[in-house]
């Protein structure tokens, strides 16, 4: 702090300024000038959307939409945060929306307002094509929508300048749900393996695991076969192992 | 473009240099002697003076790092005098203390039960350790997987002092939560043939961990959420709880809670207390930096210790192997072990490897504190960090082009940020403060010792033994969140409790003033870190 190296710039935090070192993200900065939040912070690693924060530098006229955590704090940068975004939220159950076409627009009809002024895509911090999305959402393409959302933090900076009011992160969130749900499918192998589990096939090895010493246990752990990095066509030597140690000692 | 320093880049040069020929190189995986030796030599945990013994209570002699004894040793937030018991503001069936995770699954299965349920949380719901895991979540569902083997290398990971009963729960219920999530619309990762994709983590003899990206943590937590709101279940937030309550017979029964704008502190009454409160990084143990989210300040388990419930594996932290080094910005930020199980490799300073990278992590950090400590081959940083390198670039080379962007974006995005191409330039990491491998001591279906007071995720401990598996914690989450639900909501229909207490607090403070221990000058929980003034200019935390 007292190192003359150290560069100090201006930056004004709800309009009133402060000095601060370079080189600070905006949520350290406000902190070190005594900030202690309890809104406006969260992961601390730009997954979370709690830090919203609008700022103008000099000599541009531009509103910009950062996240605190993310981003480092300029000389002459004035800032404000948006901890809370209020946003348009349907009710919905899940298992009912199966099969539906045009489930988007009938649970959020608000989508149609869009002007395509892509004020959303602009302010997104994640850099997701927001408008597009929506442009998406509006053909009923829930695929679309579902993998252009992905990287949504859910910050709601898009709905806080939308000027069709739209809340775009619940409409991809919605999308993102059907999708995973209605249109991706699970694989028979994993409910096979539930029924095997349910039906008790692993209930007499994990019984003897939990019984045997530790010793035994550790013994048996370094006769596990490693599965390798390239393992597409790899089979196990003993595809029944450990199940069958404990067998072949019951038969004995 | 690169915007590594060019006393960085000499080192880069050395890394590129070897990065063909360490492609195919085998690095044996240590025997399980080897494994202690390393542990013993460099892991913080058995470093001398790190930790002490809890002098009070029901821990008594359990020794618990610093960071942690002091909060147990502080003075309650709560003025018990000042507080009237008889002025319950809500009177619900189950309690669900914390919204990560844990606490979200818990819920959601409490409320499907009927009971009537109310989630209270610290900051907003879902702000917890939940949304930042990156890597994916275990479950044995390959066609030469099985439980058993998950049984196996999770006893292997913990050290072996996992509590088999617990293990055993984990492994059994992973596929049928696999499920439940993908239920839920969780958009988990897809080959191209349409199966789940599943990729390794340390310590696996399988490739067993699903994953949505690099977000999966995140994509989990915002698709329950939703499904919370949808279901109705009421949520609390900005409402930590700062003590429990327990009823005339020791069981629990509620909770004090402090509205943090407010500072009103109230009470909520409840015949099933759970705690999902989450983990400890930002306690900083042995000034480390982490990977924890802002609210990870042991708050769940300082109120539990004065109730009464036992911990276990409280002095085992896990330091996560890949934490950044740099940029500064970025300091202890998570980089996914899925890296590693997409095979990136661990190098030091000179290019050369030390370490198969698939070691569990516990044994990875501490080679890696070894590589840099000991035999002075880490890489320095301009302001003194040091570092080894996360050779990235190998998984475009061993798993083609394009890999990065698909299977870790976000980790792409927050290094492209500060000017650096990891599809290009490796990541330069080192170990950091990841996990609190203990917690408060849970049965099978996640009851502590106090009655009625149950515990899931972070919060709780046994079931990793000392040192988790990657992929184990997403999973011992709703495994246990699910089991302390279910539980829960059935036994909230059949009793009923008696007049409410906060004696214990006030007899454990008691008990810490006669042992000379009572540390006046601290207040706990703890809350909120304090990173204001000089500070933020540590190099500590990001």
């Amino acid at each position: 702090m007292e190192d003359p190296a150290v560069k100090f710039i201006n930056i004004y935090v709800f309009g009133r300024k402060y000095e601060v070192p370079e080189g600070l993200t905006i949520q350290k900065a406000m902190e070190f000038v005594g900030y202690h939040f309890i809104r406006s912070c969260g992961c601390r690693g730009g997954i979370c959307g709690a830090c919203l924060t609008e700022y103008r530098t000099p000599k541009s006229y531009q509103l910009k939409v950062a996240l605190a955590c993310q981003a480092l704090a300029e000389p002459e940068m004035q800032i404000t945060q948006s901890p809370f975004v209020p946003m348009h939220r349907a009710h919905y159950g899940l298992e009912e929306l199966r099969g539906q076409t045009g489930i988007l627009e009938k649970i959020y009809p608000e989508i149609y307002r869009c002007l395509q002024c892509n004020t959303c895509t602009r302010v997104c911090p994640m850099e997701i094509q927001v408008m597009d999305c929506m442009a998406q959402a509006i053909q009923g393409n829930v695929e679309k929508v579902a993998t252009l959302s992905f990287q949504c933090i859910m910050c709601g900076a898009c709905a806080s300048k939308c000027p069709a009011e739209i809340s775009q992160p619940n409409v991809a969130l919605l999308a993102r749900r059907i999708y995973g749900r209605h249109i991706l499918s699970l694989p028979e192998s994993l409910y096979q393996r539930i029924k095997d589990i349910e039906q008790g096939r692993y209930n007499h090895v994990l019984e003897r695991l939990t019984q045997i010493s530790i010793e035994e246990v550790m013994k048996i752990y370094t006769l596990r076969e490693q599965e390798p990095q390239e393992s597409e066509t790899w089979v196990p030597k003993d595809p029944d192992f450990p199940e069958n140690i404990f067998l072949k000692r019951e038969d004995i | 473009m690169s915007r590594y320093p060019e006393s960085m880049q000499a080192s880069i040069k050395e890394v590129e240099a070897t990065r063909l020929s360490r492609a195919q190189e085998e690095i044996p995986m240590l025997s399980l002697k080897e494994r202690q030796e390393l542990l013993h030599e460099w892991h913080p945990d058995y470093r001398e003076g790190g930790r002490r013994e809890i002098k009070v209570g029901v821990n008594q002699g359990k020794r618990v790092p610093h960071e942690l004894a002091d909060l147990f040793e502080g003075v309650s937030v709560v003025h018990s005098e000042r507080v009237d018991l008889d002025r319950v503001k809500h009177n619900v069936d189950v309690l669900v203390i914390g919204g990560g995770g844990g606490g979200a699954s818990a819920a959601l299965f409490a409320a499907e039960l009927g009971a009537k349920t109310l989630i209270t949380t610290k900051l907003r719901f879902g702000d917890s350790n939940t949304i930042m895991a990156e890597g994916g979540i275990q479950a044995a569902v390959g066609a030469f997987d099985s439980p058993a083997l998950h049984y196996l290398d999770t006893m292997g990971g913990g050290g072996f002092e996992n509590l088999p009963h617990l293990v055993h729960a984990l492994v059994r219920d992973a596929p049928m939560i696999l499920e439940w999530l993908a239920r839920l619309g969780v958009m988990f990762d897809r080959r191209d043939n349409g199966d789940l994709l599943a990729s390794f983590a340390g310590g696996q003899c399988r490739r067993r961990v699903h994953s949505a990206a690099d977000y999966t943590g995140m994509e989990i937590m915002r698709v329950l959420r939703d499904e919370g709101y949808s279901r109705g279940i009421e949520i609390m937030e900005f409402c930590p709880a700062v003590e429990l309550v327990l009823d005339d017979k020791g069981r629990c029964a509620g909770a004090i809670f402090a509205n943090l704008d407010t500072k009103e502190q109230f009470v909520i009454r409840s015949k099933i207390v759970i705690l999902a409160t989450g983990g400890i990084g930002r306690l900083h143990i042995q000034g480390f930096p982490t990977t924890n989210h802002y609210g990870a300040t042991a708050d769940g388990l300082v109120i539990a210790n004065r109730a009464g419930a036992e911990i276990i594996f409280m002095d085992a932290i896990q330091f996560h192997p890949t934490g950044t080094a740099y940029p500064e910005q970025l300091l202890g930020l998570l980089v996914s072990e899925a890296f590693r199980g997409w095979s990136a490799q661990l190098v030091n300073g000179q290019g050369n490897r030390y370490i198969n990278e698939l070691e569990t992590r516990d044994i990875t950090s501490s080679a890696t504190i070894r590589e840099v400590t000991g035999r002075k081959k880490g890489v320095t940083t301009p302001t003194g960090m040091q570092g080894v390198w996360l050779d990235t670039p190998l998984v475009e080379i061993n798993k083609g082009k394009g890999t990065i962007h698909r299977i870790f974006p976000h980790l792409f995005h927050r290094f492209y940020t500060y000017g650096i191409d990891i599809t290009k330039e490796p990541v330069l990491v080192y170990p950091t403060q990841h996990y609190q491998n203990g917690g408060i001591l849970i049965d099978e279906y996640g009851e502590t010792t106090v009655e009625n007071l149950f515990a899931a995720g972070e919060v709780s401990g046994g079931v990793h033994g000392r040192n988790r598996l990657g992929g184990n914690s997403l999973l011992d989450i709703f495994v246990f969140g699910r089991r302390a639900g279910i539980r829960a909501a059935e036994r909230a229909k059949v009793i009923k409790n008696g007049a409410l207490t906060m004696d214990h607090v006030v007899q454990y403070e008691k008990e810490l003033e006669r042992s000379g221990v009572l540390k006046k000058d601290i207040k706990s929980p703890l809350l909120l870190p304090d990173y204001r003034y000089e500070k933020a200019l540590t190099k500590v935390h990001q």
